[in-house]
């Protein structure tokens, strides 16, 4: 889940009386499933929300290039860094969608940036924790995309016309992803005892952080009623995060790995696993700005938009000119 | 005659190893989004490109070492990549002029390598062609843009030539190997793309507003291993850590 936290407008869901005869039409249309689209009226508050959303999800993916950037340059054979690259590049690709998704709703990406390196739009907390080993791409393939996989499946169905349809392309490439990291640490939890050890080490670091990617727990989440009504969420944190919990255990019993959960046991009265929370404290501290890699990813994202000023300003001009020279031939 | 050839696709898998490497470290970094996107897509042709190069000098080789062994377990001296390509990336600007200086030479040298003698060489050099010839439109669009662009984008983008510029002739240097080569119409003498080169970047740099040195000083070493700049060596033990640190481990 790449959009944890998004802080809604701050009002309480309103019943349909409250709901002037617009805002009631606009429910109406969520509810009987019709997609909005950005010419459409739409009450201010869902275009915020969808803002904010679909910025920090877009931000997230271009944060999520530096983690694996880490190790393009150590993928240890042409094939793993082949595949890599491709994720990464096709990680690009989803932020350029999600940007111009946001776009529709009238905030460009120049000002979606300048949100994120000021700190006012923030990105996943899971890309805040440092990769230090080649095992770490297969757990962030496997367990982080396999997260973000969980919530943007249902988000293939969200009621804004191309959040949505951004999301279907995107889901195809993240399924792919999640492949790609897990037969990564299938190679690894066979391979020698250091690859072994690599990869207990990897899904040791990589699974709280993992289950902190859904959000915080539905008690404490004050904002997912009126994102879930406009169809802007469509299931609760603990709803997915379970989900991920239940499918991800026997993926790692098959790899001949230890879940770093000593109260994991399987319920057969829910039918679902038993498991214990992440430590709400560290995901806090993660998202104000304490997490392991929180200085060192926004200061590479800045150094990089601060950097490439002179090129960006550079092509902008070269166009301008071109365009007055070919004006002037005409 | 198969040593010859043996180090000829040296030449060609090492180069595009070398940079699609250089290429891989703008990860996440570049100016814009959509130059990302772009900087990742020619590392990945050009890694793309390593394998099958590699791939068929292992095969000609002939000692049971594939195309990982050959990438991850040479040392410097052991490399056949010109010495332009192992230069670090610097700004954009230098980024992409290396990259247009490289591409100016490689679409007529796969162009003319699609008719080798050599079926395997045809094949790879058609294939890899295609993209070649994407790379040099979108270098030689940039290093125009850039070039025109601002004040500050032209300097950078003038610095960046001269600072290239004596790195860029040494693949047209003929040596013994290549002279094999052309013997068996394996491939030309690399002097003979010389014309084609010089005249792309003469009408590139005049639509820049560069201006191209007269001076024809080359450094050289690389394509023959004898003396490749301290560069290399940096970026082997970041490539190769894994590989050397887990010796016959399976990734």
């Amino acid at each position: 889940m790449y959009a944890q936290m998004v802080k809604s407008t701050g009002k309480a869901l309103l019943s349909r009386e409250e709901m002037s005869p617009q805002e009631r039409a606009f429910q109406d249309r969520i509810d009987q499933g019709e997609k909005i689209e950005p010419k459409d009226w739409m009450p201010e508050g869902y275009r915020k929300n969808l803002i904010r959303q679909i910025g920090q999800h877009a931000h997230s993916e271009i944060v999520g290039q530096l983690p694996e950037g880490n190790w393009i340059t150590r993928a240890p054979t042409l094939e793993r860094k082949a595949n890599l690259l491709a994720k990464v590049q096709d990680e690009a690709g989803h932020g350029l969608y999600l940007y111009c998704a946001a776009e529709t709703l009238g905030v460009s990406r120049d000002q979606l940036f300048e949100m994120l390196h000021t700190g006012k739009m923030k990105y996943s907390s899971i890309f805040n924790y440092p990769t230090l080993t080649w095992a770490d791409m297969g757990a962030v393939g496997w367990l982080v995309d396999g997260a973000a996989i969980m919530n943007q499946v249902p988000l293939q169905r969200t009621s804004y016309g191309p959040y949505a349809r951004a999301m279907v392309r995107i889901c195809k490439e993240e399924s792919f992803h999640q492949r790609q990291g897990f037969q990564i640490m299938l190679t690894m939890a066979n391979g020698t005892e250091d690859q072994k050890r690599m990869a207990q080490d990897a899904l040791n670091r990589f699974w709280y952080p993992a289950l902190m990617m859904f959000g915080p727990s539905d008690k404490d989440s004050v904002h997912s009623a009126q994102s879930m009504a406009w169809k802007i969420k469509m299931n609760t944190n603990d709803e997915l995060r379970q989900k991920f919990v239940d499918e991800t255990v026997p993926q790692a019993e098959f790899l001949g790995l230890t879940v770093p959960d000593e109260h994991l046991t399987w319920n057969e009265d829910t039918g679902h696993y038993d498991y214990s929370e992440p430590d709400w404290n560290e995901f806090f501290d993660v998202i104000s700005g304490n997490g392991p890699c929180n200085t060192e990813r926004l200061e590479a994202r800045k150094m990089a938009w601060d950097d490439g000023a002179w090129v960006r300003e550079g092509m902008l001009a070269h166009a301008r000119k071109s365009q007055a020279r070919k004006a002037a031939a005409e | 005659m198969t040593e010859a050839l043996f180090e000829f696709l040296l030449r060609q898998g090492d180069n595009s190893l070398v940079l699609g490497h250089r290429v891989s470290e703008w990860c996440g970094v570049a100016p814009a989004l959509e130059e990302d996107i772009a900087l990742a897509n020619t590392a990945l042709d050009l890694i793309g490109q390593t394998r099958l190069w590699l791939e068929y000098a292992a095969e000609v080789e002939g000692k049971g070492r594939s195309a990982d062994d050959l990438a991850f377990l040479r040392d410097a001296y052991d490399f056949r990549n010109m010495l332009l390509v192992e230069l670090p990336n610097k700004d954009f600007g230098q980024t992409l002029m290396r990259q247009f200086l490289f591409d100016a030479f490689q679409v007529p040298w796969l162009t003319a390598l699609k008719s080798s003698s050599d079926q395997h060489i045809a094949d790879i050099a058609s294939k890899s062609l295609q993209e070649a010839l994407y790379h040099l439109e979108r270098s030689r669009d940039t290093v125009i843009a850039l070039g025109d662009g601002t004040k500050e984008s032209n300097a950078r983008m003038q610095e960046a030539l001269d600072r290239l510029w004596p790195y860029a002739g040494e693949v047209f240097r003929d040596d013994e190997i290549d002279i094999a080569m052309a013997k068996k119409h394996i491939a030309p003498r690399p002097s003979e793309i010389r014309q084609t080169w010089d005249a792309t970047l003469k009408e590139t740099f005049e639509a820049a507003y560069l201006t191209l040195s007269e001076d024809r000083f080359a450094h050289s070493g690389g394509r023959t291993g004898q003396r490749h700049t301290e560069h290399l060596g940096h970026m082997l033990a970041t490539m190769q850590v894994l590989q050397r640190s887990y010796p016959g481990a399976t990734w």
